[in-house]
């Protein structure tokens, strides 16, 4: 007699459960977000530079703004770029 | 009193000292309109993003100070503006967050990768120091992925050394704890793969690894 545990399925049956896409900020309690530090902003805009929206990162709005603010800064002083291709 | 910090880009094609004699003379300069300096932060020569003034690096320097209402800003931005060594500069207020957050760079408490800030994340929750000495990353062994060396690691097999003397009888128990998905898997080579591991002989281990899938010995049954 198989036990519930050797029950093998064809496909992954979490497959089609989209993980729920949370607030890395409100998450791990970060407060400030450095404009100096590009390699941490770069998760926030896509291969072309542009800002990512906050359907695909899940910030808050209250952090996405500030995520906005410190990629601005940052592209003003050369550390991003304000159009690339292929950046990731 | 407000805290600011005002980051600028330097020419990289200055002859010798010059970058350094350029910051120090806006340090003296903040200085003598009533601010104290907090720090002075060489970042270095660094890729520019894209090219300034058709240079494609520069030196940046970043100066915090504090002042009670910033009244010599302007005047520092006027002279940055009218300075040929100044490639850009970012004069900003920092909220008690940003202090904060400077601080504990300074302190080394942030790292300059995020990827230290999230590890010291880590280490914090599970308070437990003795695991992060001297330890291995066992995934590096065919067969064992983040999850089975997190077992094992929590099991005191933390070391390459460790997995080494241990039987894979031994190992299969502490898998076996890990739940029904860890019964697959075989621990048969990974104290032979661990030993090479902890002795340093990597390419060794590596033609090793290309004859196995997922930690079992292929070939066996032919």
């Amino acid at each position: 007699m198989a036990s519930r545990d050797d029950i093998k399925f064809l496909s992954n049956p979490n497959l089609g459960k989209d993980k729920k896409k949370y607030c890395r900020f409100k998450k791990f309690g970060i407060k400030h977000i450095d404009y100096k530090d590009p390699d941490f902003l770069l998760q926030f805009i896509n291969p072309q530079g542009k800002l990512l929206p906050r359907r695909i990162t899940g910030n808050s709005l209250k952090y996405q703004k500030k995520v906005a603010v410190a990629v601005k800064r940052a592209r003003h002083l050369g550390l991003v770029p304000y159009v690339a291709d292929l950046l990731k | 009193m407000r805290q600011y910090e005002i980051t600028f880009i330097i020419d990289p094609v200055l002859p010798g000292d010059e970058a350094n004699k350029a910051a120090k003379s806006y340090e003296t300069l903040l200085s003598e309109e009533g601010a104290s300096i907090v720090n002075v932060d060489n970042m270095g020569l660094k890729q520019l993003a894209y090219p300034i003034n058709k240079k494609n690096s520069g030196v940046y320097k970043c100066i915090e100070f504090q002042s009670e209402h910033g009244a010599m800003i302007p005047k520092v931005e006027l002279a940055m503006r009218r300075d040929e060594r100044i490639m850009r500069f970012l004069t900003v207020k920092l909220d008690k967050y940003a202090v904060k957050y400077n601080e504990d760079k300074r302190n080394g408490l942030i790292g300059s990768a995020k990827k230290s800030k999230d590890s010291d994340k880590k280490d914090s929750k599970d308070g437990k120091p003795a695991y992060r000495v001297a330890k291995d990353d066992l995934t590096l062994i065919e067969g064992v992925g983040p999850k089975a060396s997190k077992l094992l690691t929590t099991a005191g097999i933390n070391t390459y050394a460790k997995l080494s003397g241990a039987t894979p009888s031994e190992i299969k128990e502490i898998l076996s704890k890990g739940g029904p998905a860890f019964k697959t898997m075989d621990p048969g080579t990974w104290p032979d793969q661990a030993q090479l591991a902890a002795d340093g002989k990597w390419s060794q281990l590596n033609a090793m690894k290309e004859k196995l899938v997922g930690g079992k010995a292929i070939g066996e049954e032919e």
